[in-house]
């Protein structure tokens, strides 16, 4: 199995999960190459998310391999191991630290030691200080710096989430639906912070919003009842017929 | 690295509390000792082991507000940890009584030669040693944190769930410590103490050394504890609190974090038990009672949770309140008590300290700054 998950940074092959005999994902396959850029689209309960869930060991599959950067198998660890190994996640729903201020969300999702005598005895250095500043810079929020996460507006919230990513820095970002909820404007703002990021990180993104996944212009994944219907361009995909008859068509 | 650690604690808030327990142990003592008894401002013996005693309840409740406050964890079995500490500090108060005891045996203690003993059961060994004793006094309740926490924070059981099995814990306590056959006084615990670090304990010298140990206890915990929620660990405890399962996506070990808080609450409620016993003079197991462990989330509750001072104005307002109540009408406490917790819930829910310290924030209100937001800037 390993074998065919060398060289890529995210292997899913045979993957099936079942809820009480509902097959949310069933036999699931999907190779992301390093530094690739990745969106996956699909009707509501496609199992999109459920996907997502199972890459950061929020569940376990029933069976097939879920391989990362060509031999960890993701299957054996916790979400922890999984988040230092280097995957890191947005959730549909905006998911920060609503009691904190922006900045210290950034300064806990920041890449440095986790364990409990490492944060303990933490003191931001000038470093750290600057790697706040730049993503405060990147996703507009210096002004809200000191503001608690729990009074920004959705958008900023998605923002908040997506700089906390950047915080992290990991390998791969899995980003589910980022710009639900947003206004034109955020949307097409969002697109360029993905792009951005994309640059020197490899990405899936999970979004209902054609426009958007039009601007990101990457290599589209389309589920559909927990397997793969298509995959290829946008253009490409649209024109399928079973894509057209399950999703698009609609 | 411990120096900034100290100095993060040291925040404004810390330095008054510290600064104010400081004084009491002090200037009590000096109020009790040094002015003759008629003295307007003279501190009588009964008030001060009184008073001694109440702050020791404030250690225990800083302790919970500790995991309870900071990292969510409701624990109802604070009192099995109080208690530990209380046992240990009372098998060392045992031992000092030697021969003394009733039935003059040097080595057993009066309830062992009662239960015709002939030897001094092993885990009994080195209490005769105040440094013995005063290391199982915090060890005994950590090891028990530990193993208990390692277990529940591993598998994951939190909220009621958890709330619920400490209860079970201090319960099984109360019913072991209850049995003879466990050696440690059965129903009558430990008692009759005579003298501490060969000083006797009843004098007026040593219960006002009492009162100062527990207020300089009480400060230095309250600095480990303003040390750890103003670290960065702090701010990963209320990251677990509010989003347990988003720490983990980011790479947090939420078990090891609640770990640590536990041990370490544990801990300081140990030695809480420890320097109550002297002061109340007994130490039986009754102190597991499940009840017991529900009032200290009530003392926590009412001065604020998540506050560190609330707790101990909450633990010394509602025991003065008791001390006062039960003397007038005693079977109605228990009433008086569930009301205020009801109360509190219902119109301060962030406790006294929360509500006052909402009240000075709010104050001076500086004029809102001007935010662009992000959606009028990406708009441009
Ligand atoms: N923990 C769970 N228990 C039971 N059923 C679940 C669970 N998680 C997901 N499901 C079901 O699995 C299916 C796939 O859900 P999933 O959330 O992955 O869809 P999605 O593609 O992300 O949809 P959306 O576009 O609405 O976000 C749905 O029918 C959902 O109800
Ligand atoms: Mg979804």
């Amino acid at each position: 199995m390993t074998k065919t998950a060398k060289g890529s940074l995210l292997y899913l092959d045979g993957v099936s999960v079942a809820f009480d005999g509902f097959k949310a994902i069933n036999n699931l396959s999907l190779v992301l190459e390093p530094g690739e850029m990745r969106a996956i689209i699909g009707p509501n309960g496609a199992g999109k998310t459920t996907m997502m869930d199972i890459v950061t060991g929020k569940t376990r599959p029933d069976t097939g391999d879920v391989i990362f950067d060509g031999e960890v198998d993701l299957t054996r660890h916790d979400e922890t191991d999984i988040a230092a190994l280097g995957i890191g996640r947005k959730f549909q729903k905006p998911t920060v630290f609503e009691s904190h201020t922006v900045e210290d969300n950034l300064e806990l999702a920041l890449d440095r030691r986790r364990g409990v005598f490492a944060t303990l005895f933490y003191d931001q250095t000038q470093k750290d200080r600057e790697a706040i500043d730049r993503i405060l810079e990147t996703t507009r929020l210096t002004a809200r710096r000191h503001e608690r996460a729990a009074n920004l507006s959705h958008g900023q919230k998605q923002w908040l989430e997506i700089g906390m990513l950047l915080a992290q820095n990991p390998k791969l970002l899995l980003v589910d639906e980022p710009v639900a909820g947003m206004t034109d404007a955020e949307t097409e703002e969002t697109a360029r912070l993905l792009r951005e990021i994309a640059q020197n990180h490899s990405v899936v993104v999970v979004e209902h919003d054609m426009g958007f996944v039009r601007e990101l212009d990457v290599k589209v994944t389309v589920l559909a009842e927990g397997s793969v219907l298509a995959e290829g361009s946008l253009d490409h995909v649209s024109n399928d017929s079973k894509v057209i008859e399950n999703y698009l068509g609609r | 690295m411990i120096t900034s650690f100290v100095f993060k604690a040291l925040d404004r808030r810390a330095i008054w509390v510290i600064a104010v327990l400081v004084g009491l142990a002090v200037l009590v003592p000096l109020l009790n000792l040094a002015l003759p008894a008629g003295h307007p401002l003279h501190v009588p013996n009964y008030a001060i082991s009184l008073m001694g005693k109440y702050l020791t309840y404030a250690l225990l409740a800083l302790a919970l507000d500790l995991v309870w406050g900071y990292c969510g964890i409701l624990s109802l079995g604070h009192g099995a940890f109080f208690a530990l500490g209380g046992y240990a500090m009372g098998m060392y108060l045992m031992r000092q009584i030697g021969a003394r005891g009733v039935y003059g045996d040097p080595v057993l203690p009066d309830f062992m030669v009662f239960l015709n003993w002939q030897e001094l059961p092993w885990f009994w060994y080195g209490f005769d040693q105040f440094w013995f004793a005063a290391i199982m006094i915090v060890l005994v309740p950590g090891a028990l944190a530990f193993v208990f926490g390692w277990f529940a924070f591993r598998s994951r059981v939190t909220g009621v769930y958890l709330s619920i099995i400490t209860q079970a814990m201090t319960y099984a306590l109360l019913l072991a410590f209850f049995r003879n056959e466990m050696g440690f006084g059965g129903n009558n615990g430990l008692t009759d103490f005579k003298d501490i670090l060969g000083y006797a304990i009843q004098a007026d010298t040593t219960r006002a050394a009492l009162f100062s140990a527990s207020a300089l206890a009480l400060a230095a915990a309250f600095l480990i504890c303003s040390g750890i929620v103003r670290s960065k660990f702090g701010k990963v405890l209320v990251a677990v609190r509010d989003a347990e399962s988003r720490s983990r996506f980011f790479g947090y070990r939420v078990e090891n974090v609640k770990l640590f808080v536990f041990v370490v609450s544990a801990m300081m409620a140990g030695v809480a038990g420890a320097l109550y016993v002297p002061q109340v003079g007994i130490i039986n197991p009754g102190e597991f009672a499940p009840a017991n462990s529900i009032e200290v989330v009530i003392w926590t509750a009412v001065g604020g949770r998540g506050t560190l001072v609330g707790p101990i104005v909450g633990a010394v307002l509602v025991n003065a309140g008791k001390s006062v109540f039960t003397a007038a009408f005693p079977e109605f406490w228990l009433f008086a008590l569930g009301a205020l917790f009801v109360a509190v819930t219902l119109f301060l829910p962030k406790g006294i300290v929360g509500a006052l310290s909402g009240l000075a924030t709010r104050r001076p209100r500086r004029p809102a700054p001007v935010i662009r937001d992000a959606a009028g800037e990406a708009a441009e």
